[in-house]
């Protein structure tokens, strides 16, 4: 075994990999819970190719043959069933794990220099993501899937002068059809993971450039040994390859029960109009996206001032849009002279507060009719619009509260 | 480490009753695991709705060989001649004839409780009523103006709509049919109950598949639990 | 990390016990992402057996059916088509059928069949695929040999076949034409991919 390392060592750079990024790649001691999410993003991440590998063999990319393909998946196929329900729930999960990984660098300042390039790379991630899973929802070719494309296309309608244009060259016909079916079916399975591993791996490469941050946002580089080993940190391996094989295995438990015991989780995770094949003809009574896209759905059909110049829809769009925008300046927005929430004071404490919970409820009422009545008082459509302010305050007034935040001073070692 | 539990907790038994709403419809009750009735609703499926409606993805002998069925036994009482046993439950009505005929083509039903909800479908199978102003002279209390007529009146009777203004809110029997009210609810339980098995087949087993991964991750996570727990005996 | 603490012991044998089961739970996940490249059962219905009517089929004539996607020949043989069979075991490579995968146990005889005058064979020469073509006219005017006693001649390597599909010495394809699985359902009627007296498909 020595001797076959060392012949491939000789001629590839072996032990220098594995020693840079895991053996001798120095790792803060104090990482917590939130740290899981990552290393948990990379398996649900090699779960999807993997599964999707094995759907691909049997899937049918034909609007004629798509619906039939999935059910022959599910019903023919030895073990098709699970390879379906491990893609869907590995999808939803994916999300999960995601905006609990983004929010980790929320709220220990993960994105602050030097780290706002390991950032920027994961918003890409991240948009390539949600790209990812909105093409394949439209691949089981089921009404929903229909209809959200339709609906999520027309977006593009909104652009002024090349609007239409746009639409059709997307589509690659007047409505969304066959085409539209097969070229999204290409995007999905080669184009787009292609450049999700590829980002995967320079968001990685960027991280173990500067090193790892920590719940208490101290830079463990600045406190080194005499032999250049910072005093609180430990080597990723054997002790955090150790921790987040564990973590893995929670994670597991949890993913199973879902796919063997609720694998559509109440409509959640797998949509009842999405057993009724496409029907241009009808559409679903309520056009919802999937969960995770709720809040910014939300955020689009909460701008309906008419007053506004070129239109509410454009401007809906770019609400949508810079509110993921919004997540790239980041690095620059937070003024604060400290990294982690845990030095942070009462103002930063209060505006993530507002920032999560319009999330959630933006999302929730994403879901909903907008000019229904669903929770206290207001339509949905007018707590939605506060929500979206709320949304937009959190990072339009960061500069000016994380400077007027009164800070706790954050001690030389971690805790 | 608690409270980390406690939030798991907490989703685990989220999951495990995360259900549809009811809304307006009556409950019924499936049991995937009473092979009986899943028998008996098949075969009320096949004498009775598969000349208009095909379960195009469903093959019958797999309907055998989950339901506690022979190939010779599915091949007598529940195929038509012209049938081989690995084809698929498809009907010989097009969907041309189907709009001709109805209005609309009658709807695959091998999803409907997926797409519906088996309350749903429990509930329109019983809402049927008499009503002269249609073309068929039925109506349903479910689907209004619907294009399918009763087909199983000679079971159920024929029954009259309640009015309160518009609302339908209640059915009378008028002309009792050959089954008691409790008689049809019970096979329109196991027709619902069939079609919810039609759907998803493999949900019939797939928890018990679940049980052993379960147990081997429990299991595993113990000692992955404890080779954590070693290794960093080394960092506190 | 002082190392005289360290219980390497113990480490390599909860490193041991945890991969171990962790090796077990990776073969079997496997499992399934294996058996879903096995012929679904979508495949199994498209192989199902096929019955064919040979009722019109007359003694010297030959007749295709298609099975699990390839042709298969059945021929009504004449009784001066079964006579010539026996002279020509020394220009055939396994005149006695000795090569036990290429029929099954019922037609390893003198007229590899069930019943003396109906061959059936899975018309796929045995060589590298090609369909061969039927060759039932006698003599020089065959157009292949001055003494052919009629047979299968595939056109893509020359290899030959006589009329109870067995292969000729010195050409490319090594071992005689496949018989397929087939019973009788009645005098007119076989049923390809059943075996006599079995249950199921072969």
């Amino acid at each position: 075994m020595q001797k076959l390392i060392t012949w491939i060592d000789d001629r590839f750079p072996l032990i220098k990999v594995w020693e840079e990024h895991m053996a001798k790649y120095y790792a803060p001691r104090n990482f917590n819970i939130w740290y899981f999410f990552g290393s948990l993003a990379l398996l649900v991440l090699v779960i999807q190719i993997v599964t999707g590998i094995f759907l691909t063999m049997h899937y049918k990319p034909d609007v004629n043959t798509a619906f039939a393909s999935v059910e022959y998946i599910m019903r023919d196929v030895p073990w098709g069933w699970l390879m379906r329900y491990l893609h869907s729930t590995g999808a939803s999960m994916f999300f999960i794990i995601v905006y609990l990984h983004m929010f980790r660098g929320m709220l220990y300042g993960s994105y602050r220099e030097p780290r706002e390039l390991v950032w920027l790379i994961g918003m890409l991630i991240f948009v390539a993501l949600m790209a990812e899973s909105f093409m394949g929802y439209l691949l089981p070719w089921g009404n929903m899937s229909y209809w959200g494309a339709q609906v999520i296309i027309s977006l593009f309608g909104a652009i002024p002068v090349v609007g239409d244009a746009l639409m059709e060259w997307v589509r690659g016909d007047f409505v969304v059809g066959d085409a539209t079916l097969n070229r999204f079916f290409s995007f999905h399975v080669i184009m787009v993971p292609l450049i999700l591993v590829g980002l995967v791996y320079l968001h990685i490469v960027a991280l173990h450039k500067v090193g790892s941050n920590n719940p208490d946002g101290i830079e463990i580089k600045n406190n080194k040994r005499p032999d250049g080993i910072p005093v609180d940190g430990i080597p990723f391996h054997p002790y955090y390859t150790v921790k987040d094989i564990f973590g893995t295995v929670v994670f597991l438990f949890l993913f199973f029960l879902i796919v063997f015991y609720a694998p559509e989780l109440g409509g959640w995770f797998l949509e009842k109009d999405n057993f009724t094949p496409a029907n241009i003809l009808q559409t679903p009574p309520e056009i919802v996206p999937l969960w995770y896209f709720t809040p910014y759905y939300s955020i689009l059909r909460a701008v309906t001032w008419e007053w506004l110049p070129l239109g509410a829809k454009l401007w809906g769009v770019i609400a949508m849009g810079m509110s993921l925008g919004f997540f790239f300046l980041l690095p620059w927005l937070d003024r604060s002279p400290v990294k982690s929430i845990r030095y942070r004071g009462w103002m930063y404490k209060t505006a993530l507060t507002l920032f999560v919970v319009s999330f959630i409820v933006m999302g929730y009422l994403g879901t909903k009719n907008p000019t229904h009545v669903d929770l206290l008082w207001f339509s949905n459509k007018t707590w939605s619009q506060i929500g979206l302010f709320v949304y937009f305050a959190f990072f339009i007034l960061m500069p000016i509260y994380t400077t007027l935040d009164k800070t706790k001073p954050v001690p030389e070692r971690v805790r | 480490m608690r409270k980390t539990i406690s939030i798991l907790l907490c989703l685990v038994s989220g999951i495990v009753h995360a259900s549809s709403e009811v809304g307006g419809l009556d409950r019924v009750h499936i049991d995937l695991g009473d092979e009986v009735s899943l028998q008996r609703g098949a075969r009320t499926f096949v004498n009775y709705c598969l000349s208009c409606h095909s379960a195009a993805y469903m093959r019958y002998n797999r309907l055998g060989r989950d339901l506690g069925m022979s190939d010779e036994v599915v091949e007598e009482n529940l195929m038509f001649a012209s049938d081989k046993i690995g084809d698929l439950m498809t009907v010989t009505m097009s969907v041309a004839h189907g709009k001709n005929w109805f209005g609309v083509a009658p709807p695959d039903l091998t999803l409907i409780t997926r797409s519906r909800g088996p309350d749903w479908v429990y509930t329109y199978l019983r809402s049927f009523y008499a009503d002269e102003g249609t073309d068929t002279g039925w109506n349903n209390k479910v689907v209004q103006n619907v294009a399918m007529p009763h087909v199983l009146y000679e079971w159920q009777g024929t029954q009259r709509a309640v009015m309160e203004g518009n609302e339908v809110v209640g059915f009378e029997i008028q002309k009792p049919g050959t089954m008691s009210v409790l008689e049809y609810d019970d096979a329109m339980r196991d027709l619902t109950n069939f079609l919810v098995y039609l759907g998803e087949p493999v949900k019939m087993y797939r928890g018990k598949i679940g049980l052993w991964v379960l147990l081997f991750l429990g299991i595993l996570g113990y000692f992955t639990y404890m080779l954590k727990k070693e290794y960093w005996k080394d960092v506190h | 990390m002082a190392d005289d603490r360290v219980d390497h012991k113990r480490r390599r044998f909860l490193t041991g016990v945890t991969s171990g089961i962790g090796f077990v739970g990776g073969v079997v996940a496997a499992i399934p992402f294996v058996a879903s490249m096995s012929p679904s059962a979508r495949a199994r219905a498209a192989g199902a057996p096929v019955e064919a009517d040979f009722s019109k089929l007359k003694p010297g004539q030959m007749m295709t059916v298609e099975w699990r996607g390839n042709p298969v020949w059945i021929v009504n043989r004449t009784p001066s088509m079964l006579a010539d069979l026996a002279g020509l075991e020394s220009k055939l490579a396994d005149a006695k059928s000795d090569v036990e995968d290429q029929q099954p146990g019922y037609a390893q005889n003198s007229t590899r069949s069930i019943r003396p005058e109906i061959l059936v064979l899975v018309g796929i020469c045995t060589h590298l695929g090609c369909s061969p073509s039927e060759k039932f006219q006698v003599g020089p005017d065959s157009g292949i040999e001055t003494d052919w006693k009629g047979g299968f001649y595939c056109p893509c390597h020359g290899s030959k076949f006589d009329l109870a599909g067995r292969v000729y010495k010195g050409v490319p394809a090594p071992t005689n034409l496949e018989v397929p699985p087939h019973s009788f359902l009645s005098d007119t009627l076989i049923l390809i991919g059943v075996d006599p007296e079995q249950e199921g498909a072969a």
